[in-house]
């Protein structure tokens, strides 16, 4: 648990999570190559698909390549802990997004999409 | 294990109440490279929110990524070709600095230098990509950061800001790991156990961390 001596891995696991990043980048690639999310109605498995690779890839890049898996809990803690208000702003911000976007396209004649998003015209173009 | 696991915990009110140093057994260098990455999280985040913010205000269609990002390749646009070899390039570049950092704590002065020198190559290159869409994206298809012609005005000004200041951090990282590899090299950090090698590690990783969450919200989403 403690890094007195420094931390002291076998280099086959950097390799490992190293082939692992790989392929889970290529699997988060794949998402755009493949257009998953450009019928009507599956934008939810995009964005599932684009969330959990994430995750994914940077618990990780955290936990081997900055060694956090072998730090003290205080430490653990202490970095992971302070970033969670930022989902505090996060909500705070998209209320606040979907009132100003229903405002501009009641009061102010924006046309509305169904969402802010890339509208369905550019499906299939490639 | 479950036992362990709770033993693990009570360290935290232990070690945080101990009116002694709180990380215990972390170098001075090493927690204040922590804290000043939990910082970064906070202003990339920023970046990240308003990015978002802005793209639920507009009404107006959002360009889509993976055409603005196409490149063509054999005669046809591949979606996100040149980002997938960034990403690819900079998880190299990790992995690189991984086993700089490794072979460090080995006492293993020259392949760690080797190793550091590697990661600043590939981080160079992954800054001269960048350089190149961003070449691209001005020059070829006229995005401002206050107007573009494929959509939302605001597309412009948050790729520029977004990946404008992680390029930084990413030029920045290359300069202080060449810096780093010139100490050792040097023989600065003879006397030490090589703590300097996880520090720019640390920093190295973290720009990658952020180009995983930049990649999956900017460029995919």
């Amino acid at each position: 648990m403690s890094s007195e001596v420094g931390q002291q891995h076998p280099l086959s696991l950097y390799f490992w999570i190293w082939g692992l990043l790989f392929a889970v980048s290529f699997c988060s690639y794949l998402i755009d190559f493949y257009q998953v999310g450009y019928e009507v109605g599956t934008m939810g498995l995009r964005w599932t698909l684009i969330l959990v690779f994430m995750f994914i890839k940077a618990g990780y890049i955290m936990a081997i390549f900055m060694h956090l898996k072998w730090e003290r809990w205080a430490l653990i803690y202490a970095l992971l802990l302070p970033p969670l208000v930022l989902l505090v702003l996060v909500y705070l911000m998209a209320t606040e997004a979907d009132y100003t976007w229903l405002t501009r396209v009641v009061y102010f004649g924006a046309e509305p999409y169904p969402e802010p998003d890339p509208p369905p015209t550019h499906a299939g173009q490639h | 294990m479950a036992q362990a696991a709770a033993a693990d915990y009570a360290t935290i009110v232990q070690d945080w109440s101990s009116d002694v140093t709180t990380f215990k057994g972390v170098p001075w260098g090493k927690a204040m490279m922590w804290i000043f990455l939990l910082s970064d999280t906070f202003i990339f985040s920023c970046f990240l929110i308003s990015y978002m913010t802005v793209r639920a205000t507009t009404a107006e269609p959002w360009p889509n990524p993976s055409e603005v990002f196409s490149l063509e390749f054999l005669g046809a646009p591949v979606p996100l070709l040149l980002i997938a070899i960034m990403t690819f390039d900079l998880i190299t570049s990790s992995g690189t600095m991984a086993l700089a950092v490794n072979y460090g704590y080995r006492r293993d002065k020259k392949k760690a230098v080797r190793f550091i020198l590697a990661t600043a190559f590939f981080g160079a290159v992954f800054v001269s990509m960048q350089a190149f869409e961003w070449y691209k994206l001005i020059v070829e298809e006229g995005v401002r950061p206050w107007e573009n012609p494929m959509g939302a005005a605001q597309f412009g000004a948050c790729f520029f800001m977004i990946t404008g200041f992680h390029g930084l951090h990413v030029s920045a990282g290359v300069v202080y790991l060449v810096i780093v590899a010139y100490l050792i090299k040097r023989g600065r950090y003879d006397n030490t156990n090589y703590e300097i090698v996880e520090i720019a590690g640390l920093y190295w990783h973290f720009v990658d961390l952020v180009w995983v969450f930049i990649f999956a919200f900017f460029y995919l989403w």
